[in-house]
């Protein structure tokens, strides 16, 4: 399941959706909202999504992941609005018999939705400024933009937890 | 709190007059269900198609939710009372399916005007001033009484409306509502809508496009063919600082082509660069 949520993400009940006694193994991916960016000091993030096709490109990403990797159960959870410092900004837990198939769907699942659902998200600076990640610079430079959308590696914003 | 509003093209006419299937007449390239079909998905309804039980392996018709005619009630009422009979706690949201030159304005128009308390809400015809039955809401306590009505042995639910309280508007679009029954009918339809007249459609801004257009959505009229004829028009229109070659197009909320033709009430939304997580 994919969804959308305008409140705080609450690890923690979100995880009680996946328990299974079938399965053996859990594994969990939280985005969190970071204070710098290529250089820039962020101070808060806006995101906002096109819910209805986001939803729908979501529910077919879990259902790939379900389908690729045989795990159990499987849930995204990305949150819009404005985000502070250390706030969840993207929740993905799995649960499957195995380990393995766990973290390698909870990757695949961050992975493509970070492509592929439409959410967009505004950085504002501590310099007052504010800038559309993947939108401002490519809009200057075309072909720059294309190597990042291929290289997102730099806009990570997010540690991984429990790794 | 008003019932939900769902909306149902009615496909199970015998378009004796015409002489073929209504439903599937093209015009501009898009049938007359689809069309129907697409103006009700652009407002944001779920929509289901009232068929005769001969009718539901069409593939015109497969491709939506279907709602059977009972068989016992003559015209229009059929589908009504089909829809009601499916989901009795549903207002609906009836088209009919040969109204060619309907837009989004008039159903707009309709549903921000919409009385729950009422019977139903409807236009008045621009050329009588009767109500248009076949492009109206109706409550679930009127499709009730619509029932009594046909069990009383009448059938007509424009004399339906005229009885009942029906909340009456005028057309925004006094053309909208012009129905097509005959071929001459539809070749003077064919007339006006098929030599590249103007379309409109809902357009939704996200992000930087809606930074740089100034607004979250807003009816367009058009006479772009496709989807990257609409973006260039709006791109010169706002100054849109993304090239095509770095969005996606979305139309009725699904990924679509560029290519892909557009249709009158369709829903647009241009993808920028997306950045989730």
């Amino acid at each position: 399941m994919f969804r959308f949520t305008h409140e705080a993400v609450d690890g923690t009940a979100l995880r009680s959706e996946l328990l299974d006694h079938h399965c053996g193994g859990y594994a969990s991916f939280e985005g969190w909202v970071r204070n710098h960016n290529e250089g820039h000091a962020v101070t808060r993030l806006e995101y906002e999504a096109f819910e209805p096709l986001g939803i729908k490109e979501g529910t077919r990403i879990i259902n790939e992941a379900i389908a690729r990797f045989g795990v159990t159960r499987a849930l995204c959870v990305h949150r819009v609005g404005d985000l502070q410092l250390g706030d969840v900004a993207v929740w993905v837990g799995v649960s499957s018999p195995h380990r393995d198939e766990a973290f390698k769907a909870c990757r695949f699942i961050i992975d493509e939705v970070k492509h592929r659902v439409p959410i967009w998200k505004k950085e504002h600076y501590a310099n007052g400024d504010t800038g559309w990640v993947n939108c401002e610079r490519c809009a200057a430079d075309a072909h720059a933009h294309d190597l990042k959308a291929h290289d997102h590696a730099g806009h990570d914003h997010h540690g991984h937890q429990g790794d | 709190m008003s019932a939900p509003l769902r909306g149902l093209v009615l496909s199970g006419g015998r378009s004796t007059r015409m002489r073929q299937d209504k439903a599937a007449l093209a015009i501009s390239g898009v049938s007359q269900l689809q069309r129907a079909a697409g103006l009700l998905t652009g407002q944001g309804l779920a929509v289901s198609v009232s068929v005769r039980a001969d009718q539901t392996s069409d593939p015109l018709r497969a491709r939506y939710p279907q709602i059977i005619d009972a068989g016992d009630v003559q015209g229009p009422a059929a589908g009504l009372l089909a829809a009601h009979s499916a989901d009795p706690q549903a207002a609906w949201l009836v088209l009919a399916c040969d109204l060619p030159h309907l837009d989004a304005l008039t159903l707009t128009t309709l549903i921000a005007a919409r009385d729950a308390s009422r019977t139903a809400t409807a236009f008045c015809s621009s050329s009588d001033g009767l109500p248009e039955p076949l492009c109206a809401i109706y409550e679930p306590a009127g499709l009730a009484a619509l029932r009594n009505f046909v069990a009383g042995g009448r059938s007509c639910p424009r004399k339906f409306l005229i009885q009942s309280d029906t909340l009456l508007l005028a057309q925004p679009n006094p053309e909208a509502l012009a129905n097509v029954n005959t071929p001459e009918e539809l070749q003077a339809a064919r007339a006006v809508l098929d030599t590249g007249a103007a379309l409109t459609l809902r357009v939704q801004y996200f992000a930087l496009l809606r930074d740089q257009a100034g607004r979250s959505e807003e009816q367009v009229t058009t006479t772009a063919a496709t989807a990257a004829q609409l973006y260039s028009e709006l791109a010169v229109r706002y100054g849109f600082t993304l090239g095509s070659e770095s969005l996606k197009v979305a139309i009725n909320t699904e990924f679509a082509e560029w290519s892909a033709p557009l249709a009158a009430g369709d829903t647009v939304v241009f993808i920028p660069p997306v950045a989730g997580g």
